[in-house]
């Protein structure tokens, strides 16, 4: 191994985003256990673990929304811990909520316009017409209130909605959740060309196989731990992990 | 009384004008509770605050045309800026606390700025003359009509349709109504919603104050005139639907005829009136005519 100093080391190896070792306590009860993980301009990653095991609080703490206790979180080699949650979003920096939290009474133009953020240097803009192209569904609704929408559309409008902030990285959490199997494959469809578009992904999933299909590496949660890190093609083919943590 | 069809007709204007001149008070405290979800005690105080720095400007520039807008104009921005300050410094720290404590800190707004009123003016009575284009009446067809309570009855429109327009086809409307739903989910979409927050307070804040500086003319300037308006604002976003701003204007014309037409028909009664329709509306619809049931969502 090279000597080097701690600069041009992270010069050299500067993630995209870096958690690390973060707590995350609600009340008395703590539900993340120095949570570390990482990801690379480009990489989909995904967390798995079983319902309740602290990946929406991951996401959570990395938007700033449940700020973590201890730890770090470095955007671009930047400390972001604990910043709010706008700052985080005009950074580029994309959540959508596992709940989906659609403004239900604005129309689906009215929840992308709300959420436009300026465009961003190195990638295409988001604009209506480009979200409405990827999500054919969302143009026909465009006057509808998002209230009034099936359980699929609103899971394209949520992310559709986040797109309008232009984010270089998208913490997507649940996105099959609560969906028909049809829309499940539509929606990782989208999810690859979001991923082919350039945008970088950390996911949220409990269903394994969308993961096996869709990631590059996943990390394992089970009660606020990290207890695998992998390739998908690595934890496809460790049967005792997904045994252990993963099948119900 | 009917077979007069002039003494109906001005006693349909008396109550339109009571009426818009109530709205223009009840729609900044139904926006401030429709996004901030704060019953805000202290409306009628920024009421007051309005009418009074709009007659020392008076003072200053002397009767004019001029004189009034500035006099209205000036008490919406030194009632907005004071509203900012409170906001910023005070209020903005018990948002994630319980409802009491902001309910008593709006409270104790009230008895502060009543108190400083007094130490400021005094606590005699004023009066404030109609802006001199707008003295005097207008022949209406059916009979004159003094020209300021025409006035009055045209300026609510006005601002319920500005308002309106803001909320429903402005970008910053949207934004405004999205915060209402959920403010943690638009701020992690990019918004500051603090800031938001202290617009709408702000503005609120500034449509009581410049709602106080039109109202002088037809009412007297003192610090009791407070508690007057509140009660009627109350009265009328509660049976409108708070937070809603149609609701608002639909109940301020409710209360603006049962008000005048009851002093007339109902005698003694009519004190008594506004809170037997407010029951009546509230066991029919509890949540107002306009209001949603389920608006309730932290």
């Amino acid at each position: 191994m090279t000597m080097c100093s701690a600069s041009t080391w992270e010069g050299n190896e500067m993630s995209l985003l870096q958690v690390e070792a973060i707590n995350v306590c609600y009340g008395l009860s703590k539900v993340l256990h120095d949570v570390s993980l990482k990801i690379e301009t480009g990489e989909l990653v995904a967390l798995v673990g079983r319902n309740g095991v602290g990946k929406s609080t991951t996401m959570r703490a990395i938007m700033g929304i449940t700020p973590p206790a201890s730890g770090k979180i470095l955007w671009k080699g930047q400390p972001i811990t604990r910043r709010p949650s706008h700052l985080n979003a005009r950074a580029g920096l994309g959540y959508v909520p596992e709940e989906r939290r659609i403004f239900g009474s604005l129309t689906v133009w009215e929840n992308l316009d709300v959420a436009r953020l300026p465009p961003r240097e190195g990638l295409e803009p988001w604009t209506e017409d480009r979200v409405f192209a990827l999500f054919p569904d969302l143009e026909r609704f465009r006057n509808r209130p998002g209230g009034l929408l099936s359980g699929g559309q609103q899971q394209m409008l949520t992310i559709a909605r986040t797109l309008m902030g232009n984010p270089e990285l998208i913490l997507l959490d649940e996105p099959s959740e609560g969906v028909a199997p049809l829309i499940v494959a539509q929606i990782g469809e989208k999810i690859r060309e979001l991923r082919d578009a350039g945008v970088s992904i950390i996911m949220a999933e409990q269903n394994l196989d969308f993961v096996l299909n869709l990631s590059d590496r996943c990390y394992v949660l089970e009660k606020g731990v990290v207890v695998y890190h992998g390739t998908a093609a690595e934890l496809r083919d460790n049967k005792d992990v997904q045994n252990r943590y993963l099948h119900i | 009384m009917f077979a007069n069809p002039m003494i109906l007709f001005i006693q349909v204007m008396n109550s339109l004008s009571l009426a818009m001149n109530l709205f223009i008070i009840a729609a900044g405290l139904t926006l401030i509770f429709g996004v901030l979800r704060i019953v805000n005690f202290a409306h009628g105080a920024f009421y007051m605050v309005g009418a009074y720095v709009a007659l020392s400007i008076l003072r200053v520039t002397g009767d004019s045309n001029l004189g009034f807008l500035l006099g209205v104009l000036g008490a919406g921005a030194l009632m907005g800026a004071m509203a900012f300050v409170v906001e910023r410094g005070l209020l903005s720290r018990l948002y994630d606390k319980e409802h009491m404590l902001q309910l008593l800190f709006t409270f104790a707004l009230v008895l502060v700025i009543k108190d400083l009123v007094k130490m400021i003016w005094g606590s005699g009575q004023y009066s404030i003359g109609a802006p001199p284009f707008l003295r005097g009446a207008v022949n209406l067809g059916i009979s004159p009509y003094p020209k300021y309570a025409l006035f009055l009855c045209v300026m609510g429109p006005i601002i319920a349709v500005a308002i309106w327009f803001f909320m429903e086809r402005t970008r910053w409307g949207r934004i405004l109504r999205a915060a209402r739903e959920d403010r943690v989910m638009l701020n992690a979409l990019g918004t500051d919603v603090k800031l938001v927050y202290s617009g709408v307070f702000v503005t609120g804040a500034a449509l009581a104050a410049m709602g106080g500086a039109l109202a002088a003319p037809r009412s007297a300037v003192d610090p009791g005139m407070d508690s007057l308006v509140i009660i009627d604002a109350f009265i009328i976003v509660i049976i409108g639907g708070l937070g809603s701003l149609l609701g608002s204007f639909v109940g301020a014309l409710i209360l603006g005829f049962l008000t005048v037409m009851g002093s007339i028909y109902l005698k003694e009664w009519v004190i008594v009136a506004s809170y037997v329709m407010m029951v009546v509306i509230l066991l029919v619809r509890p949540w107002g005519l306009f209001g949603k049931a389920d608006e309730e969502r932290h």
